[in-house]
């Protein structure tokens, strides 16, 4: 069969080559679609667009290649970050019986709030942003499969570098989803392991504009850090009326600040915030120069932003599953849990009976110089520069 | 809790009871001329602060740099673009339904908010993101102890404060005001005594509209940031002091406006539980005060329930 389809493939190539009009219709390959989910408008759409964009180059290296057996057509819709949106665009993509499989959002509220629709409709979806734990370990639903690590993890490793960085007195806001809350909650259990200490935290609401009140409370605490955990709008928000009270507590956050909007928004005044996020930095992957160097080739409109690679990965993984199972999606479902020591660009992927990639290492992040700079890399951590306390 | 503090938690409360304040004047006025309530305000607040925002980027481009210049320009085409936006919307979609039940009205603008607000979400390059906006004010800053004055939280407030005296001189000392009152007080009179009805109606909803885009800009410059759903919250809000101050009473509106901001300070500050509560409790104050006082702490002297 592959062998009928090559060569068909190869004489209509030798066809058009040598001026002759293609007839060869029944060599057009089979066309399987596939959906990506992301926010593509509202605060975080820096993040969801870079998703896309690496989804879709994914998506465009496989019709490029030859060998491959169907053509992919990606469908993309737009959740907004919004968990309403999320479940009515999650239930028309489960819907529409010529989508296979899923590579669905970047905000922890909506990729909770769909995995039911996913499981009713039998959908499988690898989530290729969002790190609540619950999204993959709250059921036992086959459908749902993460390729990065949860906020369990990241929250560990910041509560224990910060306090080892002279951070003990913190002060915390937190955004009051599910997202922001289990920040909060993790973290928080984690710096008080750590010796640390929680001198107040503050819930805000996620489109909240003025922190003044918040912060203001937190200067007569005389915290030695703030730990922030929520999403790159209202954490610029947060940074940046710090700065207009005069707080000198250091600024702490997690994944959800990992944009290149974050510093843009900030400028001069993001210089060393911190942040962790889970896997090795792309660059320094094997396969990180080679999405890179195909990313910029493509030449989109947007960065691929912190979590492109792992869109990038999931998008790969899905296609490679369909490829050797034909489109089907129970199959596909069945052989993306099976997945086990895969090369991809983010590393390994492994998923474990709950279909989370199982993915050890965690990040740590600076800002330097208008840059996120792995702290190992950075000025910072060489002694060059020091976190202004 | 020191002074200093106080100061602070003061000083914050102000400047967002400054905003409110200016947003409340606007339902207030249209209020009173037409007995309608506008609900596209907000939006036309959050179109305003786009328009102040489109003009610093094209000030940008032409190489102006003077941030005095700067800022007088982008008040100035955002107030000046605002009243005129205003009085369109007067003219061709309050107007018309001017026989027609209130909610008619409330309805049309409602959704006429919307529109305006998706479309610069839309047509406004990569209008789905927060913006930052320009700092033009200067940003020296004074503390003293655990109070910190900015400077240009300072500018702001006396330039809210010099909007407010301004209106209260216009209503009061002018003719326009005059009439605009007359207007409010009784309409069939008014004609009578040769009042040109319709220029007083698009006046006063040219003033409000200006007026919300100064407040929107003031807004972009004190927390140098704008999004397209800044006006919906701001909008809700002026509309809720101006409730509780008695629609159709300008100083209504402004204490409303105040009262409003220290609810939220004091929610988010004196409670013992999380300040994620904040609006939910002055809300909540906002709709025992509407219990006690239906028409309002300062209401009209003929007045009507909402």
């Amino acid at each position: 069969m592959n062998l009928i389809r090559t060569t068909l493939a190869a004489l209509a190539a030798a066809a058009v080559m040598t001026g002759v009009a293609p007839g060869a219709a029944e060599a057009a390959k089979q066309k399987v679609k596939v959906v990506f989910i992301g926010p593509l408008t509202g605060g975080v759409s820096v993040n969801g667009l870079g998703g896309r964009n690496s989804a879709d180059l994914a998506v465009k290296l496989r019709n490029a290649d030859p060998k491959a057996k169907y053509e992919y057509e990606m469908v993309v819709l737009d959740d907004e970050c919004k968990p309403n949106i999320g479940v009515q665009v999650a239930t028309k993509a489960a819907s529409d019986k010529a989508i296979i499989v899923g590579v669905t959002h970047y905000c922890s509220v909506v990729a909770i709030s769909t995995v039911d629709t996913y499981n009713k409709f039998e959908l499988p979806v690898v989530v290729w942003g969002a790190v609540l734990p619950e999204i993959t370990y709250g059921h036992t639903y086959k459908e749902i499969n993460r390729i990065n690590g949860t906020m369990i993890d990241q929250n560990a490793v910041n509560a224990k570098f910060s306090v080892g960085q002279g951070f003990k007195k913190f002060a915390v806001i937190h955004d009051t989803t599910d997202y922001g809350k289990g920040h909060n909650k993790y973290f928080s259990e984690n710096l008080v392991k750590n010796g640390g200490q929680i001198l107040g935290t503050f819930g805000v609401t996620a489109d909240q504009q003025d922190f003044n009140a918040e912060l203001t409370k937190i200067k007569s605490l005389n915290a030695e850090a703030l730990y922030f955990g929520g999403l790159t709008p209202i954490g610029v928000r947060v940074r940046s009326q710090m700065d207009k009270l005069g707080i000198k507590a250091h600024f702490i956050g997690t994944s959800g600040i990992m944009s290149d909007a974050f510093i843009e928004g900030l400028g001069p005044l993001a210089e060393g915030a911190l942040a962790f996020r889970e896997g090795a930095p792309v660059d320094k992957l094997p396969g990180g120069k080679f999405f890179t160097e195909k990313y910029t080739a493509a030449k989109y409109g947007e960065a691929p932003e912190a979590y492109g690679p792992f869109a990038f990965a999931a998008m790969t993984l899905v296609l490679d599953t369909i490829e050797k199972v034909g489109p089907d999606r129970k199959k596909v479902r069945d052989e993306l849990r099976k997945t086990k020591d895969r090369d991809s660009i983010v590393g390994p992927i492994t998923f474990d009976d709950h279909g989370q990639n199982t993915v050890a290492a965690i990040t740590k992040y600076v800002v330097q110089d208008k840059k996120w700079v792995v702290w190992e890399d950075s000025e910072y951590a060489s002694g060059k520069r020091k976190l202004a306390n | 809790m020191d002074a200093g503090l106080l100061a602070q938690f003061v000083a914050n409360g102000l400047m967002l009871g400054m905003m409110y304040a200016l947003v409340a004047v606007g339902f207030t006025l249209f209020f009173g001329v037409l007995d309608v309530i506008k609900f596209s305000h907000g939006d036309v607040l959050t179109v305003g602060t786009f328009a102040g925002f489109s003009t610093f980027l094209g000030l940008k481009a032409i190489g102006v740099a003077n941030p005095w210049v700067q800022v007088a320009a982008v008040m100035l085409i955002a107030c000046g673009a605002m009243a005129i936006l205003g009085a369109l919307i007067a003219r061709y979609l309050v107007m018309p339904l001017k026989g027609a039940p209130a909610l008619n009205v409330l309805l049309i603008t409602l959704m006429l908010g919307t529109v305006l607000r998706e479309s610069v979400r839309l047509f406004f390059p990569d209008g789905a993101n927060p913006k930052p906006f320009p700092k033009l004010l200067p940003t020296d800053a004074l503390a003293l102890g655990s109070f910190t004055l900015r400077l240009d939280s300072a500018i702001l407030f006396v330039a809210g404060l010099a909007v407010i005296v301004a209106i209260h001189l216009l209503i009061n000392r002018t003719k326009l005001g005059l009439a605009i009152r007359a207007v409010a007080q009784d309409e069939e009179t008014a004609k009578i005594m040769g009042i040109n009805f319709t220029l007083i109606v698009l006046a006063t909803f040219a003033l409000g509209s200006a007026v919300a885009a100064f407040a929107g800009v003031m807004n972009g410059l004190y927390y140098n940031e704008i999004n397209f759903g800044m006006g919906l919250l701001l909008g809700v809000i002026g509309f809720s002091a101006a409730i509780i101050g008695g629609l159709g009473n300008i100083y209504g509106a402004i204490l409303g406006g105040f009262l409003f901001a220290a609810l939220q300070t004091v929610g988010a500050v004196a409670l013992p539980f999380a300040s994620a509560y904040k609006d939910v409790f002055a809300f909540a104050v906002v709709i025992v005060l509407m219990t006690i006082w239906p028409t309002g702490l300062i209401a009209e002297k003929t007045s009507e329930r909402v």
